[in-house]
């Protein structure tokens, strides 16, 4: 009988160690060093608190972003000029990029109704992500699923609706639940994986790919650069040190999350692309 | 009844989690890449192809790995 009562208690003391550890990560106490938690995504609220309407510090980044957006590319439309300018250039190259890169390398002759889009959704996330290595912003706003969900969304609309636009429900429904060159009886475990595929696997990962993405890089940053706080501060003689080693891995985070900006927005564009030709491309 | 204890671990169990979970998208990321790599080298002309369609696997293989990371989150 006491054999598995102890094993229950240290089971249970172990249980209430990692109930108060967790708490004490996400609280603002001001001994030791706290590894950042999800909380980081949740700041408290700023203007109409408890309103549905609240607007917290990422929303307020959020904001600005979508108004230095608006702005780069109203000037940059209302400026247009022949023979560009160094500004202009650049805007030009970014539109190319996915016009030509994006689009046109996968929907091929497809592809001038969809280039709105992709330049929308490239450049959105673009900029949402960039803010995660801006000092002062310091979070990537897609890192809040909201956002994403609503590209995601857009694309899943648009690709549903091409697709049905094109070859009516029932083609539509037999291109791409029905692959075909299958034996007959393959389709009973081809066409419910086709069908999650299309209808939830495909919206749900993009979502969360830019998500998780975006999470991982700010949480990493936060780690970096509050252990650099941490080791400088409060922890004393040779681990100082170690302040040198973070405050580096740190710098090196940032530019990697640079890279990371771009790549989940030209990776997000890609597969949106994809998608799109997935729906509309004719059967070969 | 006091009682010692040996060994204990505390903690979120999620860290190994995702530790593990890294293992296999990091095999396939090699895999993918390397394997876009030597048909770069075999074949330079197709090169942009290749590139677009290695991303396009790489997205699909990432995440596997990032579905780790939120599970992290939402289960600990």
């Amino acid at each position: 009988m006491r054999g598995p009562l102890r094993l229950t208690t240290t089971r249970e003391s172990a249980l209430s160690t990692v109930a108060t550890i967790l708490p004490l990560a996400a609280s603002g106490d001001d001994s030791g060093f706290h590894a950042p938690s999800i909380a980081e995504f949740f700041p408290d609220p700023i203007f109409f608190a408890g309103t549905p309407f609240e607007i917290n510090r990422i929303i307020l980044v959020r904001l600005f972003t979508t108004v230095v957006l608006v702005t780069i590319f109203v000037i940059g439309a209302r400026r247009a000029k022949v023979v560009p300018g160094r500004f202009q250039n650049v805007l030009e190259m970014g539109l190319d990029f996915v016009r030509v890169n994006i689009a046109e390398e996968i929907l091929g002759h497809n592809a001038r109704r969809f280039v709105p889009l992709l330049t929308t959704i490239f450049f959105s996330i673009l900029f949402f992500n960039i803010t995660g290595v801006i000092p002062f912003l310091n979070i990537a706003t897609t890192a809040l699923i909201g956002m994403p969900i609503v590209l995601a969304l857009w694309v899943y609309v648009t690709y549903l609706w091409a697709g049905v636009s094109k070859f009516g429900v029932g083609g539509y429904l037999k291109n791409s639940l029905f692959p075909p060159g299958l034996p007959a009886f393959l389709y009973v475990l081809v066409t419910p994986i086709e069908a999650l595929q299309v209808f939830l696997f495909r919206p749900a990962t993009l979502a969360l790919r830019l998500t998780a993405n975006m999470i991982s890089g700010h949480l990493i940053l936060v780690l970096c650069f509050s252990a650099t706080q941490f080791f400088l501060f409060e922890a004393g003689g040779a681990l100082k040190a170690a302040s040198l080693l973070s405050l580096g891995a740190g710098i090196a985070f940032t530019l990697f999350e640079i890279l990371v900006a771009a790549l989940q927005a030209y990776i997000f564009t890609l597969l949106s692309a994809a998608y799109l030709n997935m729906a509309v491309e004719e059967e070969h | 009844m006091d009682h010692t204890t040996l060994a204990e671990v505390s903690g979120n169990v999620a860290t190994i989690g995702y530790g593990l979970g890294t293992l296999g998208p990091g095999i396939g990321l090699g895999i993918l890449i390397g394997k876009a790599l030597e048909g770069i080298a075999r074949q330079p002309e197709v090169a942009g192809q290749l590139r677009t369609t290695m991303f396009i696997g790489v997205a699909f293989v990432e995440v596997l790995a990032l579905l780790g990371l939120v599970t992290g989150f939402l289960f600990r």
